[in-house]
């Protein structure tokens, strides 16, 4: 390998930096600039021995950019790619901010990051293979992007064909490495030099977390990892965030007579309260204008107690204010449903002449290929804008308007808002007490049986309970932001279990109690990530779904097989998860996860928690399979 | 002459069959009707026990029979999906009928303390 004389003589400038600098902690970049001027010139032959060591190797400048920018963890399957800055991490950066997470598949790595940044707000990072594990990390990326969720992944590549050192790293090297991911990031770079590594970085997470927010990718060069430092003047770029742009002064205006004039106007929210301030400015919005909230649970919107919650009808609104609502043609129409043969016209489920309006950031960033965009947002008023950033003057301006009369009145529509809201609740009640003791137990029980022991906790559900019936909705009383972390975003499977870690791992530090219900067939895609929970000792509350099956796909198969007069008692052939029952609890224990269950009796359910909730209070993560009804 | 009758006699009670299924009372076998709501699906959307779920609850007072047939024949839009009668016949959803009618019904909410927190 040493041929190249080039190569040679900078392995001998950075092992005199190298030398230089053994015994320094971390340094900046502008003490890095100091120790990477060459090394003096020397004539001396006994000197010309070949230099094997590299002590300053470029992605110690890498980790000094990426600790620049406050990351806080590193998740990564570990990758020859990568090997350079994993190194450095560990050694140079004394293996903090960021902390190196064990990861079992690059999906999983990358839904730790999706699920640690829908609770901390701020980007990791993730170390991904270069194609094999970008292809295997592709799909956590996509749902990171339809999710928007900041998150940097770093893709591990050599580009310069005469440095791959065997056939692995061919196959493993791409011309373009963010190629296959393009379609979902908001941005990628390929820098060539460590000054470009810098830049890029810095600007990736500006990128990221400029709403709408995303991911971002950084190949790095593997040369650029290893090889040492030559570069002089390397400095690391300021951060200098985006401020969050607000709707137009005027069209916000216009807005605010609309919903104070309104009768029956409806708050919809989508992937609106990026931070705790965003929970909080939407209800002052809705109590400002007493008006309903249909949150769609993305995320952390609305509390899920209050008068105003959930009570909005879309069909005899006059005035619809969707706000960071993907899908807004959903909310006011109705395809053809399954049980019919083709597609008829859409069904606009609004008033005629009822007044759309969307606040959304999302006008201003769009892809083209995957379809995530939905259908056209045929609206009245499309203000461009984050939503979180807008409220405050939405809620001034319409406070503005309101004179006592029509206060009156809006108080009077809040009432009866409120009796709806109690009604429901009740229905709610009833309904979940359908099943109480049947085995398998319903989504319900299982939900009630939690919040009897968590309600005086500090708590956080991390998982989606889209596929639980909504039942910890419905009967929990969710009224912090943390509290709640919406899905996938992407609905790609296999996302639950790992951004349930990912979540739980950013509570930790504050001590919460985190919970998450986790689908079966979900943590059969990757559920190595049970051993990085156990192994980083990540303490959580998982509560096996355990439905035995891919429900959904068991219910749609049986609908295809009778829509063609075929025999329906065939849906459960490629659906279902059974002969043999896999049984979570032993799953866990292989993976050093304490493990409970199956449990099928009812009565059983409460003191597994019980001594589960013990278990996590210990700092452990714990697994309580309950074998449930489908839905 | 007894050829022509021996047929006429399985077909009259085919044809009279759905009628008497139709009734408000009809009966049914409880039992074959709960193997058949596991056997072909109905669980999959209206729970085990027909306490309702993604589909409508269904016990343990279902509509009358005749009710019952018909919308499973023709659902509305956006509910469940047809069960025409290759799939199951009218006897079939009778007895179906006769395994919800038999489920007893749930503690009444205000006897569960964890649904009164």
């Amino acid at each position: 390998m040493a041929s190249d004389k080039t190569g040679r003589r900078g392995f001998l400038k950075g092992a005199a930096a190298g030398a230089a600098l053994a015994a320094q902690v971390p340094l900046a970049a502008q003490q890095i600039r100091a120790a990477a001027k060459p090394a003096p010139e020397t004539t001396n032959a006994a000197e010309k021995v070949e230099v094997l060591t590299n002590e300053r190797p470029g992605a110690d400048f890498m980790l000094d950019v990426i600790k620049s920018l406050g990351i806080e963890y590193a998740t990564a399957n570990p990758s020859s790619s990568c090997r350079g800055l994993h190194e450095s991490m560990i050694n140079y950066g004394g293996n903090k901010n960021p902390e190196l997470l064990t990861c079992c598949h690059e999906e999983s790595s990358v839904a730790m990051g999706h699920g640690f940044a829908k609770i901390d707000g701020k980007p990791i990072i993730s170390m991904v293979h270069g194609t094999v594990g970008t292809q295997h990390g592709a799909m956590a990326i996509y749902n990171d992007y339809c999710d928007r969720v900041p998150h940097i992944v770093i893709l591990g590549n050599e580009g310069d064909a005469t440095a791959r050192r065997s056939y692995v790293e061919w196959t493993h090297s791409a011309q373009d490495a963010a190629s296959i991911i393009r379609d979902y990031t908001k941005w990628d770079d390929n820098p060539t030099s460590l000054q470009h590594f810098a830049e890029s970085m810095v600007r990736a997470y500006k990128i990221a977390m400029t709403p709408p927010m995303g991911p971002v990718a950084i190949i790095a060069s593997g040369k650029l990892q290893e090889e040492p430092i030559e570069e002089s003047n390397l400095r690391i770029p300021k951060l200098s965030m985006t401020i969050p742009p607000q709707g137009d002064s005027g069209a916000i205006a216009e807005l605010a007579k609309l919903l104070v004039n309104a009768e029956n106007p409806v708050i919809v929210a989508g992937r609106l309260a990026r931070t705790p301030n965003g929970t909080k400015l939407l209800v002052e919005l809705a109590e400002t204008l007493q008006a309903p909230v249909n949150d769609q649970r993305n995320r952390m919107n609305f509390p899920t107690k209050h008068p105003l919650y959930g009570v909005g009808s879309i069909a005899n609104a006059d005035v619809i204010l969707a706000l960071e609502v993907e899908d807004i043609f959903m909310t006011t129409h109705r395809m053809s449903p399954l049980n019919r043969i083709g597609m008829g016209e859409p069904r606009r489920l609004t008033k005629e002449n009822a007044k759309l309006i969307s606040i959304s950031c999302l006008d201003l960033f769009q892809r083209t290929n995957y379809q995530d965009f939905a259908r056209y947002n045929e609206v009245d008023m499309a203000i461009a804008g984050d939503g979180e950033a807008t409220l405050p003057s939405l809620i001034e301006a319409c406070k503005k308007l309101i004179t006592p009369d029509r206060r009156r009145a809006l108080q009077e529509r809040g009432a009866k808002l409120a009796e709806a809201h109690k009604k429901m609740e009740e229905q709610n009640r009833q309904l979940a007490s359908q099943g109480w003791d049947s085995s398998p137990l319903t989504t319900a029980r299982v939900s009630a049986e939690l919040w009897a022991q968590i309600k005086n906790e500090d708590w956080s559900l991390v998982g989606n309970d889209a596929f639980f019936s909504r039942w910890p909705t419905r009967l929990w009383n969710f009224d912090k932001h943390y509290q709640f972390i919406g899905g996938s975003g992407g609905e790609g499977v296999g996302y639950g279990a790992p951004a349930a870690v990912g979540a739980a791992l950013a509570n930790k530090k504050h001590g919460r109690l985190t919970i998450n219900i986790q689908n079966d067939g979900d943590l059969n895609y990757a559920p190595g990530v049970l051993w990085t929970a156990v192994h980083h000792q990540i303490p959580m509350l998982n509560i096996m779904h355990n439905n035995r099956g891919y429900h959904q796909e068991v219910m749609f198969v049986t609908t295809m097989a009778t829509r063609a007069n075929r025999d329906p008692s065939r849906g459960g052939i490629g659906t279902k998860l059974i002969e043999p029952n896999i049984d979570y609890a032993s799953m866990a224990k292989g993976y050093g996860m304490q493990g409970i269950g199956p449990i099928t009796d009812p009565k059983d359910v409460a003191p597994a928690i019980r001594r589960a909730l013990q278990i996590v209070k210990s700092g452990e993560p714990v697994m309580v399979d309950t074998v449930t009804q489908g839905r | 002459m007894k050829k022509p009758f021996l047929c006429i006699a399985p077909v009259a009670a085919l044809l009279l069959a759905p009628f008497a299924a139709f009734g408000q009372n009809a009966q049914g076998s409880a039992e074959n009707g709960h193997k058949i709501f596991l056997k072909n699906g109905c669980y999959s959307c209206h729970g085990y026990d027909g306490h309702g779920g993604v589909g409508a609850k269904l016990a343990p007072k279902p509509i009358a029979t005749a009710a019952f047939i018909a919308y499973v024949r023709h659902p509305a839009p956006g509910g469940m999906p047809t069960y025409s009668a290759k799939v199951m016949s009218d006897a079939e959803l009778t007895d179906v009928w006769a395994y919800l009618r038999s489920i007893p019904e749930p503690p009444a909410v205000k006897d569960i303390p964890l649904l009164n927190q």
